[in-house]
């Protein structure tokens, strides 16, 4: 089949690899509809997220149709059509039977790989480094999944593809992270970035019964979804300083709740991210908590901080200061997908949402290596890639 | 010279005590989740003989014993006399609070005399003994847990 595997920073190719087989009674395989490529892929293609091996597949955004089932997964049969969330569960650890799906004890084959760096081992992904399982992701034509009687959801026919598929992984990141808001009426919530997953938090935000949601990113053709799409009041950080038109904003108080839809390699003005960029190029730090900084300073007191964001290892310079003296609630974690597949397809299936509207480009599975190109320039007004096997 | 690995792990598994005893005291079920023991034989209730696989092709073979052990509890082996190499363990299952599953302490202790199965024996727990058993002792756990052990090993992939 063919696949787009990882060779490298900044080189992914589509390679022909073995089909892929049943390996564990509880596995599936599906035929891969549509996939898409991740704010987070972009980390590996620039090489941030170590234990990567050359050949990896990638994606962890994907659905398609059930071909072949082991023998222990009675819940699908061969033709359903299923989506598939971008965390491994199991289901039966004391972390899935608590709902906290994405630190499932029993799915990263090389559990002892994130035990060295962060104390314990959180669940499997797909496609996203060795560290977290070593499984091959779905940006391909098929792809094994493992614990499928735990993961993947049907889709009813009428809905399409691109309505569905970023339950896998966007749409429920951007919710928990606004459910971890703990939003009150009459809040406001602050967003930093509007790529895929900030879009979502937006729309989220808004649907959790935030009054006003304010969106910080400088790519105007991003401010312009945010504005335009999910109704957000929007700070371009290039233009104006975004803590002190929030602090402007607010009536001086600071936003009840703050997003960092950014994550590890955000972008900045002043001189802490010109430091940031400096260091993580020379790797003496592996994130850049630029937007993360400016998170905790603007959060009101007593605020809440939800970080869906991807920060794989350790950061520099962060405020702990103000955190702690102001009292914030910080809260964050992979996505637990399993706990928000069916009341977000609810919402998708009363047209509460159509999750396609961050849709920006539709490709050919052969043309990944251009679409990882101009989603990491954000070239050609690019904020998201699906792609068709 | 002779050479000495002795390694303690703990992990909770979501299941009872009893089960896990019952799952652990037929030894013929180590090599399940014990990534280099080729096969456990049970020879009576209390005697059984172990094969090890070691590196350069060859194995290590022995017979053990159970030496002390309370249902549900505690069990705890030895090789027996005359073996190539000394071999000890012993596994505590203890509840652990509020109904979350079992505490599983493992204790291993290996000794060996000098030479080439000393040399195997070595190469066999390489560096870190530690990780080696923290791993067998999660493939224990998840296969309670799972029934399987995940794995990516023949999966597709780019190389």
């Amino acid at each position: 089949m063919k696949a787009v595997c990882w060779h490298g920073a900044n080189d992914v190719r589509v390679d022909t690899v073995p089909d892929p087989k049943i390996l564990n009674p509880r596995d599936a395989i599906l035929k891969i509809t549509s996939t898409a490529i991740c704010g987070s892929d972009l980390h590996l293609y620039n090489g941030y997220i170590p234990t990567m091996q050359s050949g990896d597949i990638l994606g962890h955004e994907f659905m398609g149709e059930v071909v072949e089932l082991g023998r222990e997964v009675k819940n699908l049969q061969i033709g359903d059509r299923v989506v598939v969330p971008f965390t491994i569960s199991c289901g039966g650890c004391f972390f899935c039977q608590r709902d906290l799906w994405s630190l499932c004890d029993n799915t990263n084959p090389n559990a002892w790989m994130a035990e060295k760096l962060y104390g314990h081992s959180p669940s499997g992904l797909f496609g996203y480094s060795h560290m977290l399982g070593g499984y091959a992701g779905g940006q391909a034509e098929y792809v094994r999944v493992p614990f499928a009687d735990v993961g993947p959801m049907k889709i009813p026919a009428e809905l399409s593809d691109e309505q569905v598929l970023f339950l896998t992984d966007i749409f429920p990141t951007g919710y928990m992270a606004a459910e971890n808001c703990d939003i009150q009426p009459g809040d406001t919530v602050a967003v930093w970035g509007c790529g895929p997953v900030g879009q979502f938090c937006i729309k989220s935000a808004y649907m959790l019964g935030a009054e006003r949601v304010i969106a910080i990113d400088r790519i105007p053709e991003r401010l312009q979804m945010a504005k335009e799409q999910c109704h957000a009041e929007i700070i371009n950080y290039e233009e104006v300083d975004a803590g002190e038109a929030l602090k402007e904003m607010t009536g001086g108080r600071g936003p009840d709740a703050c997003i960092d839809a950014v994550g590890m390699e955000a972008h900045g003005m002043g001189l802490d991210a010109f430091y940031d960029q400096a260091k993580q190029a020379v790797r003496l730090e592996t994130d850049r908590p630029t937007a993360l900084r400016q998170v905790l300073l603007a959060c009101r007191k007593g605020g809440h901080v939800s970080i869906p964001g991807v920060y794989g290892g350790f950061l520099d310079k962060v405020p702990m200061g103000a955190a702690m003296n102001k009292g914030l609630t910080l809260k964050m974690g992979q996505t637990h997908v399993h706990r928000y597949l069916k009341p977000l397809l609810e919402h998708v299936q009363r047209g509460d949402i159509d999750p396609s509207f961050v849709i920006t480009h539709r490709l050919p599975l052969e043309e990944a290596p251009k679409g990882y190109e101009i989603f990491k320039h954000k070239k050609d007004s690019c904020i998201k890639i699906v792609l068709k096997p | 010279m002779s050479r000495k690995v002795h390694v303690e792990k703990t992990v909770t598994i979501n299941k009872s005590a009893a089960e896990l005893y019952q799952f652990w005291r037929d030894f013929e079920n180590l090599p399940y989740f014990m990534k280099h023991l080729k096969s456990v034989h049970v020879i009576n209730n209390r005697q059984s003989h172990w094969i090890e696989d070691a590196p350069f092709g060859t194995s290590v073979e022995w017979d053990a014993e159970i030496i002390n052990e309370q249902e549900n509890q505690l069990i705890a082996w030895a090789s027996m006399a005359g073996s190539e190499i000394k071999h000890s363990g012993s596994v505590q299952f203890q509840p652990a609070t509020g109904e979350r599953g079992t505490a599983v302490k493992v204790k291993l202790e290996y000794e060996s005399p000098a030479g080439i199965i000393g040399e195997a024996i070595a190469k066999l727990f390489g560096e870190e003994p530690e990780q080696q058993i923290g791993d067998d002792l999660h493939r224990f756990k998840q296969l309670m847990e799972t029934g399987e052990i995940a794995t990516t090993e023949g999966q597709s992939s780019g190389r």
